[in-house]
């Protein structure tokens, strides 16, 4: 299977004013693969790295050492791009647009043709559910379903590898499940899906592999079931576990 | 080009569903106001001096205009966070500024467009109507303009006289008109070098309250001062005239753009060839305040 997502010893400093170095160190020498076909889940506490090692893979931070590959190509290419969907952590957009102005917007900067995109429009708003409310302005919209234009958006191009950062945040059990629902027939119709995510139940249902970090480190990778056998313990107690976590009451 | 294009309509767009476009209203009805009022007047003095204050007001406001909004445009990316899902498509920073620059620039053009428009059809109409009854023919008052054209120009010794051949009525008709044009093609070409100014220091200090402050400062200070800055000079000390002498020929000279005064007191037209080379000087301006902005954006990191 070929590898569409590669980092190499990766490492990003943030300029920091409260430690004495002056930099934070976000990531420290990440070797991450996400092969081609695969639900691959990123899970790690607050403050892990799990954002920034999206942020780098996107273009807007610079990585201070190391190298991160999508297909092939080196990040800091605008073409590596090209065949990615991306759902930030936290979806703002356009709000005085509506949500078929901002697809139309989108899909005009993919060079996507007119009656395509309209097909395409109307495709997805139906899926995000979204029918209903496409020519409100987003200014209107709950969270939830500011949440579901940004999957929408993600997957304007119809895109190989959908990086998605905590894409269930913020939704109700239902959306929640609708989600996974639509990240499970992506991956039925062959696309890669690399996503993050703090809820270590649905990393289970929907992952073919995970890699847990923290501070900036991988401390593991692997399909849950060879995890969960070779720690012999659940996932949780695994996290909890390589996370550094003591429970009390244990010496 | 075509990414370019789409992040300026997306600029041009927030303006009119900000409503922020009824400045334009509000800047028309004042200019038709205080022209209207020349006619209970009816002294040219005061017709002229009304012109004046509309077109300073216009000058003004347009500079308002391009500032505030110019320096809005990234860091409101930032803040609001729309630049993420934004460039993590194939979209170059360096497209991002063009797109973010052409739709600033464009929608600047419009609210010009729509001034001058105004104020010359509410001051030819009424303005002229001086020594005439009101409701004159158009040709009436052009015939009255051009007279006026060739009395000032024989007082104004050793101002140059082109179109001899031509008849009074004629040229007077043409260098009106061809003041209103020439007067708003380069009022609209020195927004471009602001506009590209502005969006330089909206990349270089973050807090938008800081770069407009700045910028208003900045261009005003040229404005005003930038003509007299190589006289200043002269009277300084060593180190100091140096300093201010490269001052004044590193400054974009956006004073040379406001040829005001030719549509005030109906002077002739400027040649072509000046008005292709002010142009040219605004380009190589506009070029280099772009290319120092995406300099500087090219390898920022964009996180909150
Ligand atoms: N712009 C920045 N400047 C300085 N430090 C930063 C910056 N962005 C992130 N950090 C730090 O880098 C570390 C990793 O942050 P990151 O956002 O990648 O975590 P995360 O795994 O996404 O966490 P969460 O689960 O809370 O979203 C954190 O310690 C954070 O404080
Ligand atoms: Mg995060």
């Amino acid at each position: 299977m070929s590898v569409i997502l590669k980092t190499e010893k990766l490492r990003v400093e943030y300029a920091s004013r409260e430690s004495r170095s002056g930099t934070k160190v976000a990531l420290n020498g990440l070797d991450l693969e996400v092969r081609a076909g695969e639900v691959f889940g990123y899970l790690g506490p607050n403050g892990a790295g799990k954002t920034t090692t999206m942020n780098v893979l996107l273009g807007f931070v610079h990585a201070t050492g190391g190298e991160a590959r999508l297909f092939g190509v080196d990040v800091r290419e605008p073409i590596a791009r090209q065949r990615i969907g991306y759902l930030p952590e936290l979806t703002y957009y356009y709000k005085f647009l509506t949500a078929e102005e901002l697809l139309r917007f989108y899909a005009r900067i993919f060079g996507i043709p007119r009656g395509e995109a309209d097909r395409r429009i109307d495709s997805l708003l139906k899926l995000v559910e979204l029918e209903h409310a496409r020519s409100r302005p987003i200014k209107t919209y709950s969270k939830g379903m500011q949440q579901r234009v940004g999957l929408a958006q993600a997957l304007i191009n119809n895109p190989d590898l959908l990086i998605l950062d905590e894409p269930t945040s913020g939704l109700d059990p239902l959306g929640r499940m609708k989600v996974r629902e639509i990240i499970q027939r992506l991956k039925s119709e062959g696309k890669t899906v690399f996503f993050s995510s703090h809820e270590l139940g649905e990393a289970e249902s929907v992952c073919d592999r995970v890699a847990i970090i923290c501070q900036g480190e991988l401390k593991a990778v692997g399909k849950v079931s060879d995890l969960v056998a070779q720690y012999q313990c659940d996932l949780e107690k695994l996290f909890l576990k390589l996370i550094g976590y003591q429970p009390q009451g244990v010496s | 080009m075509n990414n370019v294009l789409a992040i300026s309509g997306i600029v041009i767009k927030e303006l009119y569903r900000r409503k922020d476009f009824y400045v334009l209203f509000v800047l028309t009805a004042l200019i038709t106001l205080l022209l209207g009022s020349v006619s209970f007047f009816n002294d040219a003095k005061i017709a002229r001096y009304l012109k004046e204050v509309c077109l300073l007001l216009i000058w003004i406001s347009s500079l308002v205009i391009a500032i505030s909004t110019t320096a809005r445009q990234i860091p409101a990316e930032r803040e609001n966070r729309t630049i993420f899902p934004l460039l993590a498509k194939p979209v170059t920073r360096g497209q991002f500024i063009m797109g973010k620059f052409l739709g600033c620039w464009l929608a600047c053009g419009v609210a010009l467009v729509v001034f001058y428009l105004f104020f010359g059809v509410v001051s030819e109409s009424r303005g002229r109507g001086d020594s005439s009854a009101a409701g004159l023919s158009a040709t009436a008052a052009a015939t009255d303009a051009s007279s006026k054209t060739d009395e000032h120009d024989h007082a104004a010794a050793g101002s140059e006289h082109h179109n001899e051949h031509e008849t009074p009525e004629t040229t007077g008709q043409r260098s009106v008109v061809l003041n209103y044009v020439q007067a708003l093609w380069l009022h609209w070409m020195m927004l471009g070098v602001v506009t590209a100014m502005v969006l330089l220091g909206s990349v270089v200090l973050s807090a938008p309250s800081v770069s407009i402050t700045i910028s208003f400062i900045g261009i005003i200070g040229i404005l005003l001062l930038g003509e007299h800055l190589n006289k200043v000079a002269l009277r300084q000390p060593q180190p100091l005239q140096a300093i201010i002498y490269t001052g004044y020929f590193l400054i974009p000279h956006l004073e040379w753009f406001d040829i005001r005064d030719r549509v005030i007191y109906d002077q002739p037209a400027i040649a072509f060839g000046d008005c292709g080379l002010a142009t040219l000087y605004a380009i190589v301006y506009t070029g280099l305040f772009l290319f120092l902005t995406w300099f500087v954006f090219r390898r920022k990191t964009l996180t909150l």
